[in-house]
């Protein structure tokens, strides 16, 4: 008896937790898309063995895809969730920097030729130094933001304007093409594993994600110093540095980001590759109900938000929304969630749970002590 | 409502998760009088007046103001001023990057064009008919706080308000200034205007207030004229009980706070840093408290800043067990056991939006290093430690701290040196704008971590309180060391003498 009050009580405590968490805005966000789903047609949700473009027997559905395409938008939320807490702002030059990742990578494939016949340098080299770049693009960001004193929005739209020039420059106009199988592995599938590859990677870097988050004060540091970088500098914590690796670290997202991308097509375009990538990362954050002024933040969110607003794109698609008027509709479901994120609707919405559940405990009482006793008998 | 009332609460309510912030409590302000809400950190005083503005929403009980029938409905800051309740609150919230004239008309012009110039010289008229050192087009950031308190009320005082509240005005300004600000306030009593004062100091409700309201643990305890509660009596209400005299405590510690001789703690030679402070000596020994003192602005918190690495130093040195050792930023002296309580609690202390748990911990997290994060379990153990240690009075450990009281969030300030087990710890004003009860409790644990073997560097505005804590007090002037006073030099007139100067 005393136990199973004990477990209803625990139940209607995760209930209002989870309400009160930030992230049940994202979690209803995708309940929400669903259900939608479910009603409209239950095959979304089929998921069949297909053959992928070599023949091998791989996974196929809208949930997988759903999943392999939130790959790249994933792992740039998480890094775009540190930027924001730590610096109160965002990075809005990762579409362009992942231009400059992904031609990296090629340029060093193919060295001096802009189709080899084999590749000119290891993957893992090309890798390598892809990371390399990045994050010194992402240290120059955040040396603008952090030692400077700018505000993230413009020092990174130094980038956002010249970022794909530079991706073009830097593989003298050309469009390199690598004809490597195992260089498809990673934007695909690798034989005889059904399930694509950005999957594993998106994974991988959420796992290093929470490490370093468990492991380090990473964390709490630049959510103190985004909330009050004065109180963090005489706390001994250094808040320029604390930005600046933020920035770095949200540069190597870009790294792997781009990586994925040029690994997908095995070529890149510098004008469309992650286009507009910025802003749905950036709504990740938001949808995740993370602060964009900076402090306190969810990472757990920020990632189930980058997955709704995937989710929400491949609905879309399903519906045969054509593409060029795919923002528009995007937008409308976006302001619905922003809106019902906004803490003042929340707390409204929480007032109205509150009378709900009032009502509901005083009708209870009538019932309540008869099934007490049946469940002693 | 009463003969002559301005403004009637009946009833008050008021719950925050976890706490019963007001409970049934009555208020009664009338015209032309100063009348102080008195109680200790967490007795309600705050949140009635948030109440009074429309900042929260009350939960039950009226207010009625005259000259209306019906209880009026205050749901927001907006409301409050347009039925005359004007408010300057304790913390400035004026705009720091807007000009004074701008800050006194913000919200208040009517349509959507704005003569600037003739609002500018409307401010400068209210600032030299009030005296206020500031031009109308200064930016307020570049004022003293003093000064922007006062462009506070000047901004209030203007709205041809009938109801003035003053939440502790008074806890930034000097002697001189208080009694410009109570000129002004005699002046708007004769008036008419009622005035809800807040402050912690004593002598400043006997100078000028005519009435007293008690509150305690959010219940009304009563009201009082002044005539008729003598000071032990207002202050045992406040504690709830009796409470002997303030000034047990120096003699409980006296003769006890042996100073040792050996080698100082830590010893500065011209010291010197860019704040604007004139190059100064300083020692502490084990055991030992000691004091800055001076008139606001004399340049007491920037010695210590210097000592701690807050400001960028110039030039001097530093020893410390007779090494010398190089500070150039906080984190050099938190490695060397220095430990540093700022003066604004708000803007260098607390970090507002994080747990109080976290606040705690940080500074000991920062020592520890980056790759060492305290595991939940042993974070939550050091919080409770502290939290029962200190009674902080939190409604849990993943409260924000800025939900906490003041004394409270000071509280938590300290648990977080105390955690990192410094070897000398400065505080910087650590009670101000907070309660009696908070203030001597403080003052006790600085008696005791000397008695420990620690040492403390104690600065506060109030003279008494500095009195009954330092051993050595050290006098500044003008951003200059004046004088140093020790044994039976330690008195009241002698402190004022030499911070005065010109013998």
């Amino acid at each position: 008896m005393s136990t199973s009050n004990k477990t209803a009580a625990k139940k209607g405590g995760v209930i209002s937790g989870l309400l009160h968490n930030q992230i049940c805005i994202p979690l209803a966000a995708l309940l929400a898309l669903v259900i939608f789903n479910l009603v409209m047609d239950p095959s979304f949700f089929e998921i069949k063995m297909g053959y992928s473009s070599a023949g091998d027997p791989v996974l196929s559905g809208y949930l997988i895809t759903i999943l392999d395409n939130a790959s790249e938008l994933v792992i740039l939320a998480i890094g775009m969730t540190l930027v924001t807490a730590a610096s109160g702002g965002q990075d809005i030059s990762v579409g362009a920097t992942i231009a400059i990742a992904g031609s990296v990578v090629l340029r060093v494939l193919c060295g001096t030729e802009s189709r080899p016949d084999e590749l000119q340098a290891p993957i893992f080299v090309a890798f390598l130094i892809c990371c390399l770049v990045a994050m010194l693009f992402g240290a120059f960001n955040g040396v603008l933001v952090s030692y400077f004193n700018i505000q993230p929005m413009v020092a990174t739209l130094i980038l956002f304007t010249a970022g794909r020039s530079i991706a073009a420059w830097i593989n003298n106009n050309e469009l390199p093409i690598i004809d490597d199988a195992v260089f498809g592995y990673f934007g695909n599938f690798i034989p005889g594993i059904p399930i694509p590859t950005p999957i594993f990677i998106a994974v991988a870097c959420m796992i290093l994600i929470a490490l370093t988050l468990k492991f380090t004060t990473l964390g709490l540091y630049s959510q103190a110093v985004g909330i009050n970088p004065h109180s963090s500098r005489l706390n001994g914590i250094d808040p320029a540095k604390v930005k600046l690796i933020t920035y770095i670290i949200l540069g190597l997202c870009v790294a792997v980001a781009g990586f994925i991308k040029v690994s997908r097509f095995s070529t890149i375009n510098y004008s469309v590759v992650a286009k507009d990538i910025e802003m749905d990362a950036i709504l990740a954050v938001a949808l995740g109900g993370n602060a964009l002024s900076g402090g306190k933040f969810n990472m757990g969110a920020s990632i189930l938000g980058a997955y709704v607003i995937q989710f929400l794109t491949t609905t879309l698609y399903k519906f045969n929304v054509v593409s060029s008027a795919l923002p528009a509709y995007k937008a409308v479901v976006v302001i619905i969630l922003v809106v019902l994120s906004a803490p003042v609707v929340r707390q409204k919405l929480n007032e109205i749970f509150k009378k709900f559940n009032e009502r509901k405990t005083a009708e209870k009482p009538t019932d309540g002590p008869n099934k007490g006793a049946k469940e002693a008998a | 409502m009463q003969e002559g009332a301005v403004l009637e609460m009946r009833g008050i309510c008021k719950h925050f998760p976890g706490v019963k912030a007001l409970q049934d409590v009555d208020f009664t302000l009338r015209e032309g009088e100063i009348h102080a809400l008195m109680g200790e950190n967490g007795a309600g005083k705050s949140t009635l007046i948030k109440v009074l503005t429309g900042v929260y929403p009350k939960d039950g009980g009226q207010i009625y103001i005259a000259g209306k029938d019906a209880p009026v409905k205050i749901s927001s800051p907006q409301d409050a001023q347009n039925i005359g309740i004007s408010t300057v609150y304790q913390e400035i919230t004026l705009c720091a990057n807007l000009t004074v004239a701008e800050n006194m008309f913000i919200g208040r012009t009517k349509g959507a064009f704005t003569k600037w110039k003739d609002i500018n010289e409307r401010a400068g008229r209210i600032l030299e008919s009030l005296q206020i050192p500031a031009s109308p087009t200064q930016q307020l950031a570049s004022c003293s706080i003093a000064v922007q308190q006062m462009v506070a009320i000047a901004r209030a005082v203007d709205m041809e308000c009938k109801i003035l509240i003053l939440d502790e005005p008074t806890s930034s300004l000097d002697e001189q200034e208080v009694a410009k600000l109570f000129k002004l306030m005699r002046d708007l009593k004769a008036k008419g205007v009622g005035i809800l004062f807040v402050t912690h100091f004593l002598d400043q409700v006997y100078e000028v207030c005519d009435r007293i309201t008690v509150l305690r643990d959010g219940k009304l305890v009563g009201e009082y004229a002044i005539e008729n509660l003598p000071r032990v009596q207002l202050v045992s209400k406040m504690l709830g009980k009796e409470l002997d005299d303030l000034s047990e405590i120096k003699k409980e510690g006296e003769g006890e706070t042996v100073v040792s001789d050996g080698a100082p703690v830590l010893q500065a030679s011209k010291l010197v840093s860019d704040a604007g402070i004139k190059p100064f000596d300083f020692a502490i020994r084990k055991g030992e408290v000691n004091g800055f003192t001076g008139l606001l602005g004399s340049g007491r918190s920037e010695c210590v800043r210097a000592i701690f690495g807050a400001d960028k130093v110039l030039g001097g040195q530093v020893m410390m067990d007779g090494e010398k050792v190089r500070i150039t930023k906080p984190r050099d002296a938190m490695k060397h056991g220095i430990g540093y309580l700022p003066e604004d609690r708000k803007q260098d202390g607390i970090v507002g939006d994080l747990s109080v748990r976290d606040n705690i911990i940080l500074a000991m997290q920062v020592m520890q290093g980056p790759m060492k994060p305290a595991s939940r379990a042993q974070a939550e153990k050091f919080a409770d430690e502290y939290i029962a240690l200190l009674d902080i009075k939190t409604a849990s450990t993943e409260t924000p701290i800025k939900q906490l009281s003041g004394g409270n969030q000071q509280k938590v300030i300290l648990a977080r040196w105390l955690l990192t087990d410094p070897v000398y710890l400065i505080l910087d004003e650590p009670t101000r704008g907070i309660d009696i009860g908070t203030k001597i409790e403080i003052q006790k644990l600085a008696l005791k971590l000397a008695e420990e073997g620690k040492s403390v560097t104690f600065i506060s505005s109030e003279i008494d309180e500095m009195l009954r804590t330092c051993s050595r007090l050290i006098v500044m002037r003008d951003r200059k060391v004046v004088g140093e006073l020790t044994g039976e030099d330690l008195t009241q007139n002698k402190i004022m003498a030499t911070i005065a100067g010109g013998e």
